[in-house]
């Protein structure tokens, strides 16, 4: 085959944006092909006269190029190999690189050759919504039916390994964001620009220019490339502006937060290690809507034979690309915009068989251009059929009549391998929409345009509705200078002009939105509304007939509009279709929603770096890289990294996290607890504020002393516990859960400020301010004594539950006598930078005395051995203090505190709440599973009643046994009965209630 | 009714489909009906079809402002399952499921029931602890669950990331094997057909504004197409439900949210079960035609505006490109929104009022749509009876009241 | 994402904020005298109107400070900010 053989020398075409000197070598089906730089994909497979690229999603029926941009149906292509392979690029957006690889997707063994066409043969037995119908029977098959429905559809075939590429995301405010550079977008950067706002115009092609790319008009009296560089030159020369081709503003969302997607290497090929796309979030004090419009196509019998393309679409290959989509030409229209496609093919060498109008009078000067070039016109016709194999080979018009319902006898036959249609224009509206932006129906351009929206936005040019050239020209320039001003920015002086071109008077178009097929062919022929998803108009009408009749019931039963164009070309259409079904105006049918994003965009692109490990923050205590080089194993808590357990040679879990409990009870135990969560509490009212905030009372707590503490939510359930110290009078120290820590303050904050503002009282979050190291174990005292010269740690010194402020090893310390093992203890808090020196001199000096770190696990142990609770283990937002046992910490006599009220509320009465006990399996050894559920009767039927799970159970080191605790209703009296909990395995164990507080339950250990 | 199948197919393929009757009529209203249902979801719908088939109540209307099956039934994520923690949630789940096993066959429409299987992901202790105690009651429950290791999670889903480098590794899952999707539209549809078989009117484009009572107790509604008499009155108006229950004066714990959910382009078969987690917040299935199906949770503020914001996507996103890394090359085609109602425990009401003859369906939150069957068959009952099956009377509104709240906060973290 | 205007630090994106439910609902004084039923009006039952709607935000990220905002919520426009303590500005108190 000839290279390039459909590639328009400059002799017929002379201002192609390719650089023919510049040749590009790529792969399509396996085939090589030569296109230009400057060239999409698509320009060069039609310069290389490859027609069939893509099969439809139901019928697999050949399909061609449509649209030359983000419109077109059709034309899905897998793009690259191997992890970085893109599957359902569309091929008229995918810019040309040096060794691209691309394929067609959706058809099998190729295709050329796809087997899937069988689906079109049965295509009488697929109307639209059949798989509703059918499949039911036997109902056990459907599984298999789902399973071949599944293989059959999806497009392209996802990527199986990790993307290899990266993104970022840039945030930027702006006083004008422009959507679109064509000739509006461009003259209201420029208007805007001048006034020295800061201006961003975004295209999502390659270059910016819009229209102007693929038209011959003149602007300012000079071409329009002429133009468009000078504009350019201008806008480049502006400081605050900024001009981004490859972007595409993917969203318009609340109060003019705008999303665009810049694409930055996909036209370089792989192998760049810049992020391959960005995602730039803009906040713009204006929005200039300049999106253009779409062109629309005719509903007519074999409208998606392959060469059947938007009229605008084969412009745009000639004058864009130098590439001929087809040597004989029909123009089939019903606007006079495709009197100047046909001007333009013609000049570019084309043999325009005939133009076909719906109308009975196209406008002047649109005859004109035909008749300058002998191009005849056949008005109030239509085409009827298409003919050709994989291909249009030629075409039959017949008359239209009156009504547009029908024909009136007598054909016509044009050979011709191009088609090109053009069924009006629909502005690009979407946008505009996405922010809850209404529109209006343009009854005689047959499209929404924009109405009210409540953002700082409008809409100009033919996103507007305005389809003339000089109009688009004097509205960007008059939108670009009023959003300035809107924002602050006006050029002083007298206003100058904008650009300008000839207008051009048109003549309205004629909406025919069913195309009469041959008389008696009504029944035979497919006239597709959707191509993508081989939607007909057949497939809208039934869905009307079978009361499908909102618009959104006809795509969805349909699936109208569905596919990844999202519908760009067939909307209009369709909703012409079934309001004509309906007896309806169209207006009244109404317009599906415009959803994000316009076109789709990369979902990496949209997490950006924000991914993988960094997808949220690590946090990490002053003492963790001590941590790991002893060879921690770490739990997430939160977004905290915690110690689990430190195993040591071949040890496993159990066994380190057995040496390190019997340590602390033997020895001296050390744990890292800097993730507890610390507020600082002052204030004259911090005691009355203590006092609502808890259950129990706080009035009388004195400086140095200690207490526990738990909080409430309103309706009564535990949220939260602690151990609050008094600083100084006035002062406090509360502490929080290590997971509760944020929301906890948050919940004081919300109540000082929200309930409470009268109450003197300030907080603030100290929890990164301070290292807690926590050592336990009987030679604990000896260890600190050691270290700290200005504390007396004696227990007169420093009993159980208070504080002192002093020194230890050489960091200024506050000291707290406080336990979570039941042992002695001593939680020692110290400026964060000196964690990591004091942790080191603790394990120095702890050293003869066996002092061994232990991690959550050990401690989850160690609190489980004395009964003490996990709020968020034993807890879980449905227990009250009393089902906790906790009778003793709600205080009787205060009048008033959070949760109070809800405390006395007819459930929390009952008797058979679940309320935690202690459980021992009867076998000694038995470890039962956290969560397991208990019941009272193993052989019930299911369901089985259940009374409870157990919340907490390890294997106790010290006890020599495994421990549980467990809420169980009623539990609190029903000590010393035997209850079941059938394991997933298949086994039950017994186990009996007891109490909680397994080991040392004098408290003996803790006060010595 | 005349049935669909592939021979009523070939049937009409011979007359190119111009036979096929209308699925439901399209009536006026008539001036009075037993029941008048407000909302034409797949709530209010199957609770119609309910109340003709299980009680013999076929004087009754659905009353939709919209078109049928146009609020949360037909823009949610479709996911079914019914491995909830407390029993009164697992009970009515899994009633709810059991009737979706079957309903294809019951309303003779394919709702493409697709038990593939539901995976909650566990990514930490308490992770684990908590689906092992929810697996446990499962099973004592009589619902399918099971654990999964990430060995195991590979093999089932093998594009996900189960590494001990991530973030937040994958360290477990609960597995239902008799959850999964079903094609929502339909679900609606499908009732809708039925209940009008059985006499049901179904009225579209007719909004309520405003609900009239007699001495403590309904006499009927005020629409936009006239005054509709109603010996009783049921509301299913997901997202509204406030609205609609203040017009009788009746206070609902209730919150609106906007929801947002979005899919991908379609792409060939890549994964093949739902994957839901909460530590990672998102969930995600392929559906029959190929798109990734992927929604997070509510937006805070109360809202009604069926469309989301930014934010919510980004980190739905970063969500799924973690858990599947080869997924950050595909691309995003459609996100929208919904407005779900939420109760303080993230459990529904499915309730009498205080107000004679009026009820209530709703608070269903994100999970609404896997308990239509189970909802309308509840309700149908509550209406019918008067009084509660004992499936809903959990989810009365006294709960409020009484403290005796089913918090499901924890087993549903993440939307669902 | 919303523009909110903290009254303490000018406009900011709403990502900064958290939000706090409605507005102007005050804990009762005296809890223990109420019935179960006022309670649970207190603790659970909200207008959550659609349209203008008076709610509470904090400057979570920033000040910390909690204010009242009116915003319509069929649309997302915010129509007033005002300080916590304060009554509706008249253009917004319906």
């Amino acid at each position: 085959m000839t290279r390039q053989a459909n590639r328009l020398g400059t002799d017929l075409v002379a201002g192609a944006r390719i650089d023919r000197s510049k040749s590009i070598w790529f792969t399509f089906n396996g085939r090589r092909y030569e296109g230009h730089e400057g060239d999409t994909l698509a320009s060069a497979l039609v310069a290389n006269d490859v027609q069939l690229v893509a099969r439809s999603f139901k019928y697999h029926r050949p399909r061609g190029f449509f649209g030359a941009g983000a419109e077109d149906p059709c034309v899905m292509v897998q793009v690259g190999v191997g992890a970085e392979t893109l599957p359902n690029l569309r091929a008229t957006q995918v810019e040309l690189y040096d060794g691209l690889v691309a394929d067609s997707v959706n058809a099998w063994p190729s295709v050329n050759h796809d087997v899937g066409i069988v689906n079109d043969l049965m295509s009488r037995l697929l109307p639209a919504g059949f798989y509703y119908k059918t499949f039911m029977w036997p109902a056990s098959w459907w599984t298999t039916y789902e399973h071949v429905i599944r293989n059959a559809a999806g497009m392209g075939v996802a990527p199986k390994q990790p993307d290899p590429d990266t993104y970022d995301h840039m945030h930027i405010h702006c006083d004008v964001l422009i959507v679109g550079g064509g000739p509006s977008g461009l003259a209201a950067a420029l208007a805007a620009g001048r006034t020295g706002a800061r201006v961003i115009i975004v295209d999502e092609q390659s270059e910016m220019g819009g229209s102007i790319l693929a038209s011959r008009l003149l602007v300012d009296d000079k071409p329009g490339a002429e133009w468009l560089a000078s504009a350019l030159a201008e806008l480049g020369a502006m400081e605050e502006v900024r001009v981004m081709p490859r972007t595409t503003a993917f969203g318009h969302y609340d109060h003019n937060h705008m999303g665009l997607l810049e694409r930055r290497t996909d036209h370089l090929g792989p192998g760049h290690d810049i992020a391959r796309q960005r995602m730039w979030k803009v906040r713009a004090g204006q929005v200039i809507h300049a999106g253009g419009a779409i062109e629309r196509s005719l509903v007519f019998a074999g409208n998606d034979r392959p060469g059947v393309m938007l009229a605008s679409a084969a412009a745009t290959y000639v004058n864009r690309w130098a590439a001929r989509p087809g040597q004989k030409t029909v123009i089939f229209t019903n606007n006079d915009s495709a009197y100047g496609v046909a001007a333009d093919l013609a000049d570019a060498g084309i043999s325009v068989q005939a133009i076909v109008d719906l109308r009975v009078e196209p406008g002047a000067a649109a005859l004109e251009e035909a008749s300058a070039r002998n191009i005849e016109v056949l008005t109030a016709s239509c085409v009827v059929e298409t003919r050709g194999k994989r291909a249009v080979e030629g075409v039959t018009v017949m008359k239209l009549n009156d009504a547009g319902d029908g024909v009136v006898v007598g054909e016509r036959r044009f050979d011709c391998g191009l088609v090109a249609v053009s069924g009006g224009w629909s502005p690009a509206v979407h946008l505009h929409c996405h922010a809850g932006g209404k529109v209006d129906y343009d009854e005689i351009q047959g499209c929404f345009v924009p109405g009210k929206t409540l953002e700082a936005a409008r809409s100009v040019g033919a996103a507007n509705g305005q389809l003339d050239l000089a109009d688009c020209l004097t509205a960007g320039w008059q939108a670009g200078t009023n959003a300035a001003a809107d924002t602050g920015f006006r050029k002083p002086g007298k206003v100058p002009k904008g650009p300008t071109a000839t207008a051009v008077e048109v003549s309205p178009p004629r909406h025919v939105w069913i195309i009469p097929a041959k008389p008696g062919e009504e029944n035979k022929v497919k006239r597709f509304v959707d191509l993508q998803n081989d939607v007909t108009d057949a497939d809208v009408r039934l869905a009307a007939r079978e009361g499908y009749r909102s618009v959104e019931h006809l795509k969805r039963y349909t699936t109208l509009g569905m596919g990844t164009d999202q519908g760009k070309t067939s909307n209009i259409p369709g909703l012409g279709i079934l309001a004509a079904e309906l007896e309806k105006s169209l207006p009244d049918v109404g317009t599906t929603t415009f959803r994000p994003p316009y076109t789709a965009i990369t979902m990496g692109a949209i997490a950006g770096r924000y991914t993988g490990q960094m997808l949220e923050p690590v946090r990490r205590s002053p003492m963790h890289h001590w941590h790991e080089n002893h060879g921690a194993a770490f739990e997430d808590v939160g977004q905290w990294k915690r110690p689990w357990y430190y195993p040591q040679d071949g040890e496993d879990m159990h066994a380190a996290v057995a040496r390190e409990c019997l340590a602390a009870r033997n020895a001296i135990g050390i744990l890292d607890a800097t993730t507890l969560g610390k507020i600082d509490i002052q204030g004259p009212d911090a005691s009355e504020f203590l006092n609502r905030i808890y259950t129990n009372a706080w009035s009388k707590l004195a400086v140095g002393r200690c207490r526990y503490g738990l909080m409430l939510s309103e309706d009564g359930m535990v949220m939260d516990d602690g151990v609050t110290s008094c600083i100084s009078d006035n002062r406090y120290l509360m502490t929080t859960t290590s997971g509760n820590a944020a929301s906890v303050m948050g919940w004081l904050e919300e109540w000082l400020q929200t309930e409470w503002p009268d109450l003197k009282v300030w907080c603030n979050s100290i929890s990164e301010y301070w290292a807690t190291l926590t050592i336990s174990g009987p030679f604990a005292r000896d260890l600190l004594a050691e270290l700290c010269s200005d504390i007396d740690v004696s227990n007169d010194g420093l009993p159980f539950m208070s504080w002192r402020e002093g020194t230890v090893a050489g960091a200024p310390a506050r000291v707290f006598r406080i336990s979570f093992t039941g042992e002695v203890s001593f939680e020692i808090n110290v400026p964060a930078s000196h964690g990591l020196g004091l942790w080191q001199a603790l394990m120095t000096a702890g050293e003869k005395y066996g002092i061994t770190p232990y991690g959550t696990e050990a401690m989850h142990v160690l609190r489980a051995e004395k009964g003490y609770i996990i709020v968020g283990q034993e807890t879980d937002g449905t227990m009250t203090p009393y089902d906790l046992d906790m009778d003793w910490i709600v205080s009787k006599k205060k009048p008033d505190f959070i949760g109070k009220r809800s405390l006395g509320r007819a459930d929390f009465l009952r008797d058979d709440r679940k309320q935690l006990v202690g459980l021992f399996t009867e076998d000694p050894l038995e470890v039962l599973p956290e969560g397991a559920q208990i019941v009272d009767d193993p052989n019930a039927p299911i369901p089985m009643p259940m009374i409870g799970h157990v919340t907490s159970s390890y294997l106790s080191a010290n006890l020599g046994r495994s421990i549980a605790l467990a809420v169980v209703k009623g539990g609190i009296n029903r000590k010393g009965e035997t209850v079941h909990l059938p394991l997933e395995n298949g086994r039950t164990v017994r186990a009996e209630i007891t109490g909680m507080v397994f080991y040392d339950p004098q408290g003996e250990r803790l006060n010595g | 009714m005349k049935r669909y199948s592939i021979f009523s197919l070939v049937r009409n393929a011979v007359s190119h489909h111009k036979d096929w009757p209308k699925a439901w009529r399209s009536p006026d209203p008539k001036a009075e009906y037993d029941v008048v249902i407000v909302g034409g979801g797949g709530h209010g719908l199957a609770t119609a079809y309910y109340l003709a088939k299980n009680h013999g109540i076929t004087n009754v209307a659905v009353i939709e402002k919209g078109w049928l099956g146009g609020g949360n039934t037909g823009r949610n994520t479709t996911i079914i399952r019914s491995n909830y923690l407390w029993d009164e949630s697992a009970h009515l789940y899994e009633h709810s499921l059991k009737l979706y096993e079957g309903l294809s066959q019951e309303l003779n429409y394919n709702i493409m029931l697709s038990q593939r299987g539901v995976l909650n992901l566990a990514h930490n202790q308490h992770d684990l602890r908590e689906l092992s105690r929810r697996i446990s009651a499962n099973r004592l429950n009589g619902i399918d669950s099971e654990f999964l290791t990430p060995a195991d999670i590979k093999n089932m889903v093998p594009l996900m990331d189960v590494s001990p480098e991530a973030r937040y590794p994958v360290m477990g899952a609960s597995l239902q094997k008799r959850g999964g999707v079903a094609r929502h539209d339909a679900v609606a549809w499908g009732y809708a057909r039925a209940a009008d078989d059985r006499g049901v009117d179904i009225i579209q484009q007719c909004e309520v504004t405003g609900i009239l009572r007699e001495g403590g107790a309904v006499t009927g509604v005020e629409t936009t197409r006239g005054t509709i008499k109603a010996k009783k009155v049921a509301l299913a108006v997901a997202g509204h439900t406030s609205m609609l229950a203040q017009m009788a004066d009746v206070r609902l714990p209730i919150t609106s949210h906007p929801l947002q959910a979005m899919v991908s382009e379609p792409v060939k078969p890549a994964l093949d079960c739902v994957v839901m987690s909460n530590a990672v917040h998102g969930y995600i299935s392929q559906s029959d035609r190929g798109e990734m199906v992927m929604g997070a949770g509510i937006d805070t503020m109360t809202g009604y505006t069926q469309r989301g914001a930014l934010p919510v996507v980004e980190e739905l996103q970063r969500a799924i490109v973690c858990l599947f890394p080869s997924f950050s090359r595909l691309r995003l085609m459609r996100q929208w929104g919904g407005i779900v109602d939420t109760c303080p425990d993230a459990s529904p009401i499915v309730s009498k009022t205080p107000v004679g003859g009026l009820y209530v369906n709703g608070g269903w939150g994100t999970g609404g749509f896997k308990a239509t069957p189970g909802s309308g068959w509840v309700y149908a009952h509550t209406i019918a009876r008067d009084e509660a099956h004992e499936l809903n009377a959990p989810f009365a509104l006294e709960r409020f009241t009484t403290g005796a709240l089913i918090d499901e906060h924890g087993a549903a973290a993440v939307a669902h | 994402m919303l523009i909110i205007d903290c009254p303490y630090c000018g406009k900011r994106d709403e990502a900064e904020f958290h939000y706090g439910g409605e507005a102007h609902i005050v804990r009762p004084e005296n809890p223990s005298e109420l019935s179960d039923e006022a309670w649970a009006e207190y603790l659970f039952m909200r207008s959550n109107t659609k349209g203008r709607f008076l709610e509470r935000w904090v400057h979570s990220e920033g000040c910390r400070r909690w204010f009242n905002m009116a915003r319509n919520t069929a649309n997302n426009e915010v129509e007033a900010v005002y300080l916590m303590g304060e009554t509706p500005p008249k253009e917004v108190s319906k």
